[in-house]
């Protein structure tokens, strides 16, 4: 019998990070700018929550330690990482005009470097005799779930069972959902993204919304980063262990066909795609366990394929995705 | 009436062609402010003399014949991927997907070394090496571009995906031809007969890369320049709709070009598998395909200034890795430089293409 008791909790710590990151995506997205940063956008999110933890977790016991600070700090630093990486990209490509996808692209390359560079160094460059980067207390209070958990049964186990950012990503990922399609702002938001010249004309300011939208994007996607090493693997980073789960975040906005509210239960449908290999009984044979994991891809493409065939307005990638904006250019 | 308008204090204007070298005096500048910046940065991280880091950077390259030839090798396999992208970047068409392109053109070929090795003779065996690699490159990026021509689906997020299909798809033949037992990777591939690797010119292994890459970069500069097909694709590039009014049938053009994209990116996977490291990995590609992009794009689609881009990619990251030896940082520092480098010189673009004209006494009366 398929344990969906245990399956599903699991499936939902896998999709929280690609949830996070398939929201900020999505923002971005709307407001034209592709951005395929993102993979180390989550990278930076990670590492820099880590860097701050661990220079407020050293030499501390857990009696010493503020929760609140445990939390906060963390928190901001990754903001602030990730919100400067969102920076520097709107200021290549929406200040700058640069393609978007190189700019992306070298902004992955930087974001995972960044992160395995500061994962694998930080003990040597701060001089500290822990042998690895492990943050058992700040873990613990990040991974501290809601009451009852352990007593209401399967109840507590499938919905109080989380630490606080998962019920952080599922309320951003409804309220941007409820920003893009019920306000002003989302409005605009929108018509950015689809055509940059009809909004300027309009009188929105192209400029703004992308900056704005992009930068929340990254902050928002880096904190999948950071729920990744905070909560999923029990504060204990290890380069690479992040993996593709930032190209997963921008394969689900295709999913979700650019939908944040859609985004929360396909994300943990992704997530479990994602641990699917693990609960298959394929015996002795490991080989198959590999193409169970093609699983989200390929479910990526049939949607993109047959979102494209449908050819329904309202099914489409914002019209400008992609393409700078330069208002003397007609 | 106090009518009040803000003049800003300058504006951005789109230049006319700027001569080729005002472009390349501004691209070094940039470049040079970010080997500045990448000096400073790793002075600051190392505590080192910023000099001892340019001299390491320098001999992580040039520092012995075998590092200059493995320079020489990763120069090679970085400029046929990206010689791989441009003709379909040219089309505006966004194929990310060399990655996997490669990579399944690399498991083409060691699936024919590893099941034909006993049944065909050597040369047979490599023949059915290189048409298949081939093959399946083309098919890989042709399954993208049949969905583009027909419906006009997002190539760019579709190759995306393809690679990591083909990365799975890698997972599951290593498990099923893996040697050892149980280890879960392939090994080299036939170690003793060497069936199925491509010869060895002289004593120098990479040799027959360098040269067939080579001869693959003039073909495609030729075939860009000055061919019909190159015409075409850079008719469709500038605007599909003149592309259709003067009578190129587009889908057949997208089709064709990212054919060619993926074939040569099949090519890049059989010398990767067949030439250089005779096994298959699912990392054997090593993100070239994503810095193939930049490559490309970097040289404007030219396949000449590709060597020049591909030689300052492959030369900074292995300087880099030498800076992180010689002083015991992780490798992952060349990244950072890389990423570095690339945010100026994509930076000095706009620089390149625009120009800041200063708004003089407008708006003072007002």
């Amino acid at each position: 019998m398929f344990d969906f008791i245990s399956f599903i909790p699991r499936a939902v710590v896998q999709g929280i990070p690609l949830l996070l990151g398939s929201t900020g995506e999505t923002l971005t997205e709307k407001s034209g700018n592709l951005n395929l940063g993102i993979p180390g956008i989550m990278y930076v999110g990670g590492i820099c929550g880590v860097i701050g933890s661990f220079y407020y977790e050293a030499g501390k016991t857990a009696a010493d330690m503020n929760p609140a600070l445990t939390i906060l700090i963390p928190l901001c630093c990754c903001l602030l990482g990730s919100f400067l990486m969102g920076l520097l990209y709107c200021f290549l490509t929406v200040t700058l005009r640069a393609n978007q996808n190189v700019t992306g692209l070298a902004i992955t390359t930087f974001g995972v470097g960044f992160g395995n560079f500061f994962g694998g160094s930080l003990i040597k460059l701060s001089g500290s005799s822990l042998p690895s980067i492990i943050m058992t207390n700040t873990s613990n209070v990040f991974r501290r779930t809601l009451p009852f958990a352990g007593s209401a049964g399967a109840f507590g186990k499938l919905f109080l069972n989380y630490g606080f950012l998962a019920y952080a990503a599922v309320v951003i990922a409804l309220a941007a959902s409820y920003v893009l399609n019920r306000t002003r702002t989302g409005l605009h938001l929108r018509a950015v993204g689809e055509s940059p010249t009809t909004a300027d004309a309009a009188g929105i300011n192209v400029t703004r919304y992308k900056y704005v939208s992009t930068c929340v994007g990254a902050m928002i996607a880096g904190l999948g980063g950071l729920y990744y090493v905070m909560d999923y693997a029990c504060g204990v980073w290890t380069n690479d262990a992040f993996g593709d789960r930032g190209w997963l975040a921008i394969a689900l906005v295709i999913f979700t066909i650019w939908r944040p509210n859609v985004g929360v239960l396909a994300s943990f449908l992704f997530g479990g795609l994602y641990i699917l290999h693990m609960y298959i009984p394929s015996g002795m044979n490991l080989a198959v366990k590999e193409l169970y994991k093609m699983a989200p891809y390929v479910v990526t493409i049939v949607v993109l394929v047959i979102s494209s065939m449908r050819n329904k307005r309202e099914n489409q990638p914002p019209a400008s995705l992609g393409l700078p904006y330069f208002r003397e250019e007609r | 009436m106090n009518k009040k308008t803000k003049t800003p204090l300058f504006h951005v204007a789109k230049r006319a062609a700027l001569p080729w070298y005002r472009a390349w005096a501004i691209r070094g500048a940039a470049l040079l402010l970010a080997l500045v910046l990448c000096g400073v940065i790793t002075s600051l991280v190392t505590g080192e003399d910023p000099f001892a880091v340019y001299g390491a950077i320098w001999k992580g390259s040039f520092g012995t014949t075998r590092k200059f030839w493995v320079l020489l090798q990763n120069i090679a396999m970085l400029l046929c991927v990206s010689l791989a992208v441009t003709p379909a970047f040219r089309m505006r068409c966004w194929n990310l997907g060399a990655e996997g392109q490669a990579l399944i053109g690399g498991l083409a070929c060691a699936a024919c070394m590893i099941t034909l090795a006993d049944k065909l003779p050597n040369w047979a065996v490599i023949l059915c090496m290189v048409v298949s690699s081939v093959l399946a490159g083309a098919l890989w990026a042709g399954i993208p571009a049949f969905f583009k021509a027909k419906y006009n689906t997002n190539e760019t997020l579709f190759t995306l995906m393809m690679n990591y299909v083909a990365t799975q798809l890698v997972a599951f033949f290593c498990v099923v031809w893996e040697s050892p037992k149980g280890s879960g990777t392939i090994g080299i591939i036939n170690p003793k007969t060497n069936i199925g690797w491509l010869p060895q010119f002289a004593v120098q292994k990479y040799l027959l890369n360098v040269l067939i890459v080579a001869v693959v970069c003039v073909l495609v500069y030729i075939y860009l320049n000055y061919s019909k097909h190159g015409y075409e694709i850079a008719v469709v590039g500038e605007s599909e709709r003149t592309a259709r009014y003067v009578g190129i049938k587009v889908e057949k053009v997208i089709l064709r070009t990212m054919l060619l994209s993926g074939a040569i990116c099949g090519l890049a996977g059989l010398l990767l598998v067949g030439s250089t490291n005779h096994t298959l990995t699912t990392t054997i590609v090593d993100g070239r395909g994503f810095t193939a992009v930049m490559v490309s794009w970097l040289a404007k689609f030219n396949p000449i200034g590709m060597i020049f881009t591909s030689f300052l990619l492959v030369f900074l990251g292995r300087g880099a890795g030498e800076v992180a030896t010689k002083f015991g940082l992780n490798r992952s520092f060349g990244d950072i430089l890389t990423g570095i480098i690339l945010f100026c010189i994509i930076g000095s673009e706009f620089f390149i293409n625009y120009e800041i004209k200063l708004t003089r006494g407008a708006g003072k009366e007002g």
